[in-house]
């Protein structure tokens, strides 16, 4: 039920976002999301993309250093405070939030954001219970 | 079964190595003072005729050589013999400081042959071998040294030399060379290189590495025997007392075999100049007892290692140098404290990582600074910036723990920092003294 995040550790110098971005758009991958870690000297760059196993491939093939992270993308549809409940519930639940970012799909009025939790499966199961979408691989590879 | 290339020299009994080395000291003396007006001059100004020095045990009398010595006399100052006699020129690899120029005559090249050959046999090799050279040929006696050896063991040589790692990957791959040769830094990446390509080491037919030339650690042997699936052997020489094959490990990896019948070792404090005993650690000093160009009297190395006589398990009488921790050159000392990087190298394949790494001592605000920087692997990583941040504690840690000063870590992106082809570069010291 979750989907595959990529992680790629990169270094503060000028360009290494641009060379890891071009290498996925010479292996004709497709983005659908990214954020950003970073401290004063390195930084994980986190994306989803429509093949994950294609661009894991692609980025060691030149040389960096990217694993695969399980993460959970729940929807949200646009009214406010939809966020905030999806917060609360895994807050309720005792899940330990990592990290989150969000992005936008095409659909009109639906967000969906990205969440780490550190037991992702149960978390995915206890949102889905509660009634919220949550996407499925190929649902983002189809998107 | 132990193979010797020369038993009756390597197995002599302690006494009939003592004759030796007496009669060549003897005859070295003599032409020293004789030919060297460096030495005459020095010998004179201590009262020290050549008939004072009558067997081995009167070494102790002479004085030390110092490689400044070499430098103040550059190019050909401290030659024993015109310059017609000499059969060729080696110049220092100058790790530290300007090159020094060294000099053979043919009998000095056939004894260091000689030692190199002794060498490759004391690891295992065999006149039906391919032996890989990928020291580089050229001043600096690596390549040479190694070659000759090789072919005066009548084994077949591949001459490849330093550099394309890949063609040096092919090569292991396609001639299927026996025994590869180089530095231990360069062995570490042409191992890495079949790694990435997927090769695997157990389907290369090399199974003896004899690596020198700088200094390496146990934990980097074992790094390297597991890339390359072969069995690695730590050899010693330096061009001002020849070049590899000054001393070499045998199949028990228990110390280095000097070819003292050649090259005559002392361990002495280097302070006081004192001659240690066995075992005890001090500044290696070699004379180079039977050489005809370059005779040098009681040269010190500034490698700190210890002795001993004891009789190894395979059998050679020949004392043993036990590997040398560092040169007292490449010692940095940061905040008063003695710093080799060799130890970095040690935590660094202690905690499972690769010894890829980069020193940077800086001075700010009038205290030195150390910063070591790793290069992450994908064992290391992980998706987080606090886990990073915690294997980057875990380095600073244990390098604290090991060296007793604090530095600073940095995560640097995997293949960053350049990979050595010849001798490893890995210091940057920003001071300004």
């Amino acid at each position: 039920m979750q989907i595959q995040q990529l992680s790629v550790f990169i270094e503060n110098k000028p360009g290494r976002l641009a060379e890891i971005t071009e290498v996925l758009a010479g292996a004709q991958i497709d983005i659908r999301a990214i954020s950003v870690a970073d401290t004063s000297d390195f930084g994980i760059l986190r994306v989803i993309v429509d093949q994950p196993q294609a661009a894991v491939a692609a980025l060691k093939e030149h040389g960096m250093t990217v694993s695969l992270t399980n993460v959970i993308a729940v929807g949200i549809p646009d009214v406010s405070g939809s966020f905030a409940k999806v917060v609360r519930l895994l807050s309720d639940k005792g899940f330990d939030l990592e990290y989150m970012y969000a992005f936008i799909s095409r659909d009109k009025g639906k967000a969906f954001v990205i969440v780490r939790v550190d037991q992702g499966q149960k978390a995915a199961e206890a949102l889905q219970a509660d009634g919220w979408e949550i996407l499925t691989q190929d649902a983002l590879s189809h998107m | 079964m132990p193979n010797y290339f020369q038993p009756d020299i390597e197995c002599a009994p302690r006494e009939k190595l003592r004759e030796i080395q007496s009669q060549r000291l003897v005859k070295m003396v003599k032409s020293c003072y004789e030919n060297v007006p460096f030495y005459k001059r020095k010998f004179d100004a201590m009262g020290l005729q050549p008939g004072d020095i009558r067997s081995i045990d009167d070494i102790v009398k002479l004085p030390f050589t110092e490689k400044q010595d070499l430098r103040d006399t550059y190019p050909f100052g401290l030659l024993a013999v015109p310059r017609g006699e000499l059969a060729r020129i080696h110049a220092s690899s100058g790790t530290t400081g300007k090159q020094t120029v060294v000099a053979y005559t043919q009998n000095d090249l056939d004894a260091w042959a000689t030692g190199a050959a002794r060498a490759i046999v004391a690891v295992g090799g065999r006149r039906e071998d391919l032996v890989h050279v990928s020291y580089g040929y050229g001043l600096f006696t690596g390549g040479l040294g190694l070659h000759d050896g090789a072919e005066k063991l009548g084994a077949a040589v591949i001459p490849v030399s330093s550099g394309n790692t890949n063609r040096q990957v092919q090569i292991l791959q396609d001639y299927g060379s026996d025994i590869l040769c180089c530095t231990p830094s360069y062995a570490m990446y042409i191992g890495e290189t079949v790694r990435d390509k997927g090769i695997d080491p157990k389907s290369l037919r090399v199974r003896i590495g004899i690596f020198g030339a700088e200094p390496w650690t146990e934990e980097m042997r074992r790094e390297i025997e597991k890339s390359l699936a072969i069995k690695a052997y730590d050899i010693y020489g330096l061009s001002e007392i020849a070049g590899p094959g000054v001393s070499c490990e045998c199949q028990e990896q228990a110390g280095m075999h000097v070819q003292e019948d050649y090259f005559y070792p002392e361990i002495i404090d280097p302070v006081t100049g004192e001659v240690l005993p066995d075992g005890a650690e001090g500044e290696l000093v070699f004379t180079c007892i039977g050489k005809e160009a370059l005779p040098l009297v009681r040269y010190r190395t500034r490698d700190i290692c210890s002795l001993t006589h004891q009789v190894c398990r395979c059998g050679r009488t020949t004392v043993r140098m036990q590997k040398p921790k560092g040169r007292t050159d490449d010692m940095l000392i940061i905040r008063g404290i003695n710093v080799f990087p060799s130890q970095i190298e040690s935590v660094l394949l202690d905690l499972g990582m690769d010894p890829n790494y980069h020193m940077v001592v800086d001075r700010k605000n009038n205290l030195d600074t150390l910063e070591v920087q790793v290069e992450m692997n994908s064992h290391m990583f992980s998706d987080t910036v606090r886990n990073l941040e915690r294997v980057g504690k875990r380095i600073e840690g244990a390098l604290q723990s090991t060296l007793n000063i604090a530095a600073k870590v940095t995560l640097l992106e995997p293949k960053s920092l350049q990979r050595s082809e010849g001798k490893a570069k890995r210091v940057e010291d920003r001071r300004k003294f």
